[in-house]
């Protein structure tokens, strides 16, 4: 069973992201850039199913520009085994993403898709819910624990409130949360080999599609700094501008 | 211009976030219909025809949506859902699991947890944590929107009186099968997902004061947290943890003990919806962010609130 | 723990380089340079502790591009990121917290005019200079540290990477990763101001014999978004006097207008201050106030933050730069110029150097003998002719102040031109010069506006620090106790205040008992000055996890 991971390039967790003037968006300009954190676990995952004897193949392919490919790297050097790139430098929402990795999906035939369940810039929570529904494929999302048997994959989900079990037919889609795993530190060694690794390149068009981004972003804009409310005067003023003002408890 | 609300319930009872969403679809403007899918469920559609500004409840009672596995719901929800101008439904993580994959299968982009409607193409959410937020628009002919519940005022659960209809359940996916639930073990809530959370900080002075909050925390049925000073300081373990290098939380109410309000411990619960601070010093930079502040000290305050909450709630 | 006693695993290399600053990534390139000159095989590797190349890099700057000339004569083709050239020079004399003089251009040292130079950031010059590396074939290994080095037969034979995924208690984590071993016939050790393996390597090879003490200085810089009505590209400003001079210290104050309506402002606070309650946080955050410096940044945004020792004792306290197995480069040995402010050319320059002498030395048929002619090579140099010439200006500053000192310095550069008879010498080491606190003055600080002047922990935030929590504290105490035993009784523990990261606090119950010192070691942006100036020398700076620290952007 081939195992399929999508990983995304983003801005570093530790980073704090500044607004432009313009509000055109954020500046990227020499910010460290990395592994968006919720793709490296889904790396880890695809890995250890690999090193479970599970997976035969680790797949990771990216969407973005040529920048990417370091990312791609990141992943070989934790342990997938070669890497796609469609190469590009325009805008990539959430359906776009789904319909390219779709076409990956029915040239490489994956058993299994991971994906992080979002990307900590745009935080849409989308993409793979959306791969799923255009490969007829079942879905779990936030996944916690993932356990594949023959034909079927069983993911505990994090869900509000607790957790839920769902079984899945093969192939399937898996979005990770953050408790899955812990991913593992890329070696000098790995990251060397790593590098020897075959990466493919590809474009939209060579897919056979074209980017329609639908959604326009007018602007961006830091959020308000929260301003100072009042002081209260004791516990029971407290209490009843809780209970009768704010009316949150 | 109809919009079409998805319910969130557990079966018996509408969740609040859902009254949220109709207000949201209120800002939208239009008829709003709610969608109420799942099974033995009939309780959960006269709580959505009873809240303030439902026009019509579909009800859509079927073994096939007693979980809500995804597939499911969205294959029901594609089908009915492209007649309406807007698709929403809370972003929780049932909105977040079923939506995309209707917004797929209507080829439509998603616009994920808005906090503001501007008007009915146009919408405003977070982005990178909430570092920035990004004004929106799509020209989709049918718009699938996930709205954050704390960012709207609920509506009022009562006053409403739609009709309710049933609504005939669409095919089986056959792709996915419940296997089981496990509620969240103890009375206390997840700190990520709580609705209420009471942290402490260095001023909490070691780890067995925390027992002050765990009785507040009891009443309100809140979960614990700490800054990273506490952390830091060895009262209490790392994963506790609130802020810039802890967990990112964002509760109805945030109640701030001993904690003095540096930045990296704001980064990681400024997005609460009401911030009480608690703290002998008037100065701390957490009065700042704070919308209720009580100069006291936390250890005259603290029980005290307690024993206000026993009899208050 | 585990036992250290496994052997590592072993990658080897022709030389490897401990730091990827301007100095380590301008000898890597210079060697990868001569070895194609050559039709030689080389293989080079750098390690550099920061997440990526920059991350780390933190100075002025006001760059004066010779050396990357000499590297790079066609940097201007290659898209160096030189975009801003200095069109206005300023030296301002505060006076005090209102007013100052403008010190005519007459009287401006001739070192400090900037004609040529440009206003840029070093750690995308850094991030310039890496590309070009790779594209020569450099192997970079940003996140990674050189936690040890190995020296065997008291010759360096390369360095230990840290491990990766050890608890706080030392204990090893899921995912735990052992030390690698590097070797190589020439380390070449360039970790920039107070290297922690270069301190040790100046103590083991007594490199620093006969020589001054080294002398360093705190920078704290911020990067700011002005109104661009207030912007004057290329604009250079330079202060000194107010508001270090209120407490007996040295330094200086810049602002510089960059590119995109930002502008970097900062100050150099001399380590060789006396006054233990003096806080070069707190006197940065006093200079933005000054009406000279308020007046850009009024109704600005502040973007960045961050701080780093400089090495500054100049051509009289620069230590032997050879040893068996390697080379001290750079800012690690002390190659700044101090009358210029300037590191970062006489960096590359050193960098380049000691590739022309490592590569000649292999090609010889060394392997790790000691290169016993670099002092020569050195000598030999424009850059040791430029340290030379300024070798009187640091302790002139110091012995005499700003003004006199100062006034030294100008009639030495600029009428004698480096050429007085005589060389000044500054033996007190800066750690050794904090006076007790009983016999100084407190000093009040304003409450920072949170407009212009910030606290510490805001500071830090802008930093993008991050260090993982659960790993041994990089900050070793050689003795826990003595903080509060000796330290605060004495000099009130001023790592409360020389601590531009807000690393270390005292902390005690209510009643005031109880005192210790708790130490923030995720704050920690590297600066080493705890390192420098802690008067027991008790703090030791040593690696923390690979790719911890700061993230500096633009820098």
């Amino acid at each position: 069973m081939k195992v399929l991971v999508a990983v995304k390039r983003v801005i570093d967790y530790n980073v704090k992201v500044r607004v432009k003037p313009d509000q055109s968006g954020v500046d990227l300009d020499n910010v460290k850039m990395a592994m968006n954190p919720f793709c490296e676990i889904a790396v880890e995952e695809a890995v250890r199913l690999k090193e479970k004897g599970l997976a035969s193949e680790v797949i990771v392919v990216s969407i973005g520009t040529a920048a990417s490919q370091e990312q791609i790297r990141t992943a070989l050097a934790l342990g997938a085994d070669r890497g796609l790139l469609i190469e590009t430098d325009e805008e990539v929402q959430p359906l776009d993403a789904a319909k390219l990795l779709k076409a990956v999906v029915e040239q490489e035939q994956p058993g299994l898709v991971i994906l992080g369940k979002q990307s900590i810039d745009s935080d849409n929570n989308q993409t793979g819910q959306m791969l799923a529904a255009l490969t007829g494929m079942g879905q779990a999302t936030f996944a916690s624990a993932v356990e594949v048997t023959d034909d079927r994959v069983q993911v505990t989900r994090e869900v509000d409130g607790g957790l839920m079990t769902l079984s899945l037919k093969l192939p399937a889609v898996i979005t990770t949360d953050l408790r899955l795993n812990e991913p593992r530190y890329a070696s000098l060694p790995n990251i060397m080999k790593a590098k020897k690794k075959p990466v493919a390149v590809t474009t939209a068009d060579e897919l056979g599609l074209a980017l329609s981004p639908r959604l326009k972003t007018l602007k961006v804009e830091a959020p308000e700094p929260r301003k100072a409310g009042i002081k209260v005067a004791d516990v029971a003023a407290l209490v009843d501008k809780l209970k009768n003002e704010a009316k949150v408890i | 211009m109809t919009i079409l609300v998805l319910a969130e319930h557990d079966n018996n009872t509408l969740n609040q976030a859902s009254l949220s969403v109709i207000a949201a679809a209120r800002a939208i403007g239009g008829d709003i219909d709610v969608l109420v899918a799942g099974e033995n469920c009939s309780a959960v559609a006269d709580a959505a025809a009873a809240a303030d500004g439902v026009t019509r409840v579909l009800l859509a009672d079927s073994p096939l949506y007693g979980h809500f596995l995804s597939e499911n719901l969205a294959l029901l929800l594609s089908r009915t859902g492209h007649a309406y101008s807007h698709i929403l439904a809370a972003a929780g993580t049932t909105g977040k699991d079923v939506l995309p994959r209707v917004a797929a299968l209507l080829d439509t982009a998603q616009i994920s947890d808005i906090i503001r409607v501007e008007d009915a193409d146009t919408f405003v959410r977070p982005i990178y944590a909430g570092n920035a937020l990004a004004t929106v628009r799509s020209d989709d002919p049918v718009k699938v929107i996930t709205v954050r519940p704390t960012a709207f005022d609920p509506v009022s659960a009562e006053g409403g009186s739609a009709a309710i209809e049933a609504l005939p359940a669409a095919e089986d996916a056959g792709l996915s099968a419940f296997v089981s639930a496990q509620n969240a073990e103890s009375d206390r809530p997840d700190l990520a997902s709580a609705d209420i959370v009471i942290s402490g900080g260095r001023g909490m002075q070691n780890g067995e004061n925390f027992q002050l909050l765990e009785n507040v925390a009891d009443i309100l049925g809140a979960a614990i947290g700490a800054s990273r000073a506490a952390v830091d300081a060895g009262f209490v373990p790392n994963d506790m943890q609130v802020g810039q290098t802890g967990k990112i939380v964002a509760p109805q109410l945030y109640i701030a003990v001993g904690i003095s309000g540096a930045i990296q411990h704001l980064a990681g619960m400024s997005d609460s919806k009401v911030i009480v601070a608690i703290n002998k010093d008037e100065e701390a930079p957490i009065f700042q962010v704070a919308d209720y502040g009580l100069v006291a000290d936390l250890f005259d305050a603290v029980p005290a609130l307690e024993n206000a909450l026993r009899d208050a709630v | 723990m585990q036992a250290d006693s496994e052997e590592p695993e072993t990658m080897e290399f022709d030389v490897l380089i401990v730091g990827g600053g301007p100095a380590g990534l301008s000898a890597a390139c210079r060697l990868k340079q001569l070895a194609a000159a050559a039709g030689e095989e080389l293989s080079v590797c750098v390690v550099e502790k920061g997440s990526e190349i920059g991350a780390h890099i933190l100075a002025g700057t006001v760059f004066e591009p010779s050396a990357l000339a000499a590297l790079f004569p066609d940097w201007q083709e290659r898209g160096a990121p030189l975009q801003t050239p200095v069109s206005r020079d300023e030296i301002l004399l505060l006076r005090d917290s209102e007013t100052a003089s403008r010190l005519p251009n007459l009287l401006v040292p001739k070192n400090m005019h900037n004609h040529g130079n440009y206003v840029i950031s070093l750690g995308n010059l850094c991030r310039w200079l890496a590309e070009q590396a790779e594209a020569l074939g450099v192997e970079i290994y940003p996140g990674f540290t050189a936690a040890r080095t190995i020296i065997e037969d008291a010759c360096v034979k390369g360095v230990l990477t840290g491990e990766m995924g050890v608890a706080r208690d030392g204990s090893h984590k899921p995912g735990y990763v052992p030390a690698m071993a590097l070797r190589a016939p020439y380390t070449l050790f360039t970790e920039g101001c107070r290297g922690h393996l270069g301190k040790q390597l100046i103590a083991q090879f007594k490199l620093d014999e006969g020589r001054d003490p080294q002398h360093y200085g705190i920078g704290i810089k911020e990067l700011w978004d002005i109104d661009p009505a207030l912007h004057e590209p290329g604009l250079v400003v330079h202060t000194t006097g107010w508001p270090l001079n209120e407490n007996d210290a040295t330094g200086g104050g810049f602002l510089y207008h960059a590119q995109n309506n930002q502008v970097y402002v900062g100050l150099i606070t001399d380590l060789s201050y006396s006054n233990p309650h003096l806080s070069p946080f707190d006197e940065f955050q006093r200079l933005k106030h000054h009406p000279r410096i308020s007046r850009y940044l009024a109704g600005g945004k502040r973007v960045a933050y961050g701080a780093r020792a400089l090495s500054k004792g100049g051509f009289n306290a620069l230590p032997k730069m050879s040893f068996p197995g390697g080379l001290l480069l750079g800012c690690d040995a002390g190659t700044l110029n101090s009358s210029k402010i300037k590191g970062s050319h006489t960096a590359m320059a050193s960098g380049m150097l000691g590739a022309e002498a490592v590569f000649e030395a292999l090609g010889n048929g060394l392997k790790g003998a000691e290169i016993s002619d670099f002092a020569q090579r050195f000598q030999a140099s424009a850059l040791y002719r430029e340290l030379y010439a300024e070798r009187n200006f640091g302790p002139a500053m110091h012995k005499f102040g700003n003004y006199i000192g100062g006034a030294i310095a100008f009639f030495e550069q600029n009428i004698l031109r480096g050429s007085l008879p005589f060389t000044l010498h500054d033996r007190l080491a800066d750690h050794a010069s904090l006076k007790p606190a009983a016999e100084c003055s407190r000093i009040d600080y304003p409450k920072p506006d949170n407009r212009l002047s910030f606290d510490r922990l805001s500071s830090v935030f802008l930093s993008n620090t991050n260090h993982s929590e659960d790993q041994p504290v990089h900050l070793r105490l050689s003795d826990p106790q003595l903080p509060i035993t000796v330290n605060l009784p004495i000099y009130d523990e001023p790592a409360q205040r020389y601590c531009p990261a807000g690393v270390y606090e005292v902390t005690a119950a209510d009643d005031g008992s109880g005192k210790q010192l708790q130490i923030n070691a995720q704050n920690c942006v590297h600066c080493k000055t705890c390192d420098i100036k802690d008067p027991s020398q008790n703090i030791t700076w040593v690696t923390p996890e690979g790719g911890d620290g700061p993230n500096y952007p633009n820098m």
